[in-house]
């Protein structure tokens, strides 16, 4: 579905990925993992088109995507939810996940994709009419994810959606995305949560200085000798 | 000074207050959605004006109705000094977007200047001297029909801003860029747009006052500098905000017209707007960011 071929990628005269080629089966659960600095954001923020590439190629669907740009990405069913979530805080909930289907594909769907997102989160439901940026953390997440379904997606990417949240809330996150992909929805997770997300994945990357270090089906990598030491603290 | 003075004054400062919002409403959009402070806003006021008075002159056409064509016209002017010269330099720093806003006005104003001379024109309709009379008050029609028309376009960017998608995601890209593009709107886009109704209100704002005030080059300043301060005392890129700091300034003036001889009637208006970037820098509306 996704497959991303040898990229580089340069902020000004440093270069932060090399020759990085993963690839995304439809219907899996794929992860990207690595440490702080490793390239997971460098490498989501390319594949949504935000940051150019100096080189190699991203296809998604059969096409080259490689020059196309990142709002036009979105309406091809590639939708990235953000590191920290990026939901707009005077806008209500309501209109919040009116924007994540703006696009005219997701807009004829608006009224089932709404129902949709407040089965799956329904304390959004009884957040309708509140303002995004009182919303707790945790809350916020789902909004953002939310979001990001009412777009259509037929991959979505969820960079960190974890991140500085309290641990029971984690647990909910990480049961949303196998209900997501319940849903038909294939997904890249970039996670620093090395072991809830190797839990969850059919398969997995992980991230070293910018290169593709490892790579395996999830309950492989969970038993990988490096991985419990450099990860797992095993 | 009697009762019926001060409440003529009070009147007429409202009604020119309206049209402050107005001018404020474009200036406040411009810079809450794309942070760039447009110091060209009263030349495109004053093009709305030329607007007005030649479509009155050549065409016939009345100044009220005139806004029809002055609309599409500033909206164009305004998308494309957008899209053609502020979005390749939206990287740079604040500064440059300021000395590029200021350049254009300059521009504007003496492209003005070749083309209609530095001449005050007069818009001279045929309601000119028609007034309404309550008791002993007298309010100008053609004031009454400026602050009319500044009502109805701030209730329409309004209702556009909190009621429609384009307007949502106006906001959006307003408060998160980055999140805006990845739902997948165009922010360049919108951008664009919000610069072309921002320019659009400033034209409005320019054929109402068209029917009586003269029109010249730079007789847009004249009214950029209240918005300005209106912009800061309803809070930057606060709608709202600019429409009540509009009346505010309005009646502040006729306050000050009253009690101080005419050349010095801004002094409680320029009071207030010092009060509030003492005590409350973010404005009436404005939030904390």
């Amino acid at each position: 579905m996704l497959d991303i071929n040898k990229i580089d990628v340069c902020y000004g005269e440093i270069q932060v990925l090399r020759q990085v080629s993963l690839k995304i089966q439809e219907g899996q659960v794929v992860s990207l993992l690595g440490s702080n600095g490793s390239g997971k954001t460098t490498t989501v923020n390319s594949i949504s088109g935000v940051l150019p590439l100096t080189q190699g190629t991203i296809e998604f669907m059969g096409e080259d995507i490689t020059k196309v740009e990142p709002h036009v990405r979105v309406g091809k069913g590639l939708v990235q939810i953000p590191e920290g979530r990026c939901v707009f805080p005077s806008l209500t909930v309501k209109e919040n996940l009116e924007m994540g289907s703006y696009l005219k594909g997701a807009k004829a769907f608006r009224r089932e994709s709404l129902d949709l997102v407040m089965t799956l989160f329904p304390i959004l439901r009884e957040r309708t009419g509140q303002r995004a940026g009182t919303l707790s953390g945790g809350e916020q997440q789902m909004l953002a994810i939310a979001r990001g379904l009412m777009s259509k997606p037929k991959l979505l990417i969820l960079d960190e959606p974890s991140l500085g949240l309290a641990p029971i809330l984690v647990e909910d996150i990480f049961k949303s995305v196998l209900r997501i992909k319940s849903e038909g929805v294939t997904i890249l997770l970039v996670e620093q949560n090395v072991p809830q997300a190797l839990g969850i994945s059919d398969y997995a990357y992980v991230l070293e200085e910018g290169s593709v270090g490892l790579s395996g089906p999830g309950k492989d990598l969970l038993n990988n000798a490096h991985i419990k030491k450099l990860y797992l603290g095993l | 000074m009697n009762i019926y003075y001060i409440l003529q004054s009070l009147i007429d400062g409202l009604l020119i207050g309206g049209v402050y919002s107005l001018v404020a409403i474009g200036l406040t959009l411009i810079f809450g959605v794309m942070r760039i402070v447009n110091f060209a806003h009263g030349a495109l006021m004053m093009l709305g004006m030329y607007t007005t008075y030649w479509a009155f002159n050549l065409l016939h056409i009345d100044p009220y109705l005139s806004i029809l064509i002055c609309v599409p016209v500033l909206f164009i002017i305004g998308a494309a000094f957008q899209k053609f010269l502020i979005t390749p330099i939206l990287d740079a720093p604040e500064h440059n977007q300021l000395l590029l806003t200021l350049g254009v006005s300059l521009f504007l104003e003496n492209l003005a200047v070749f083309l209609w001379s530095p001449n005050y024109r007069v818009t001279r309709t045929s309601y000119e001297f028609a007034y309404l009379y309550i008791g002993d008050l007298s309010i100008s029609l053609q004031r009454v029909l400026a602050f009319l028309t500044a009502m109805v376009v701030t209730g329409i960017v309004y209702f556009l801003l909190s009621k429609t998608d384009l307007g949502k995601a106006i906001r959006a890209a307003s408060e998160e860029p980055r999140g805006a593009l990845l739902m997948g709107i165009n922010v360049r886009r919108i951008y664009w747009i919000t610069f072309g109704i921002g320019a659009a209100c400033a034209g409005v704002a320019g054929s109402a006052t068209a029917p009586f005030f003269p029109v010249y080059p730079t007789v847009g300043g004249i009214f950029v500098i209240t918005a300005f301060m209106v912009v800061v005392l309803g809070g930057m890129g606060s709608v709202l905000g600019a429409f009540a700091g509009g009346l505010i300034i309005g009646l502040a003036d006729a306050v000050g017209g009253m009690i101080f001889p005419g050349a010095m009637k801004s002094i409680i208006s320029f009071i207030l707007f010092i009060l509030i970037l003492l005590f409350k820098p973010t404005g009436l509306f404005g939030s904390k960011n």
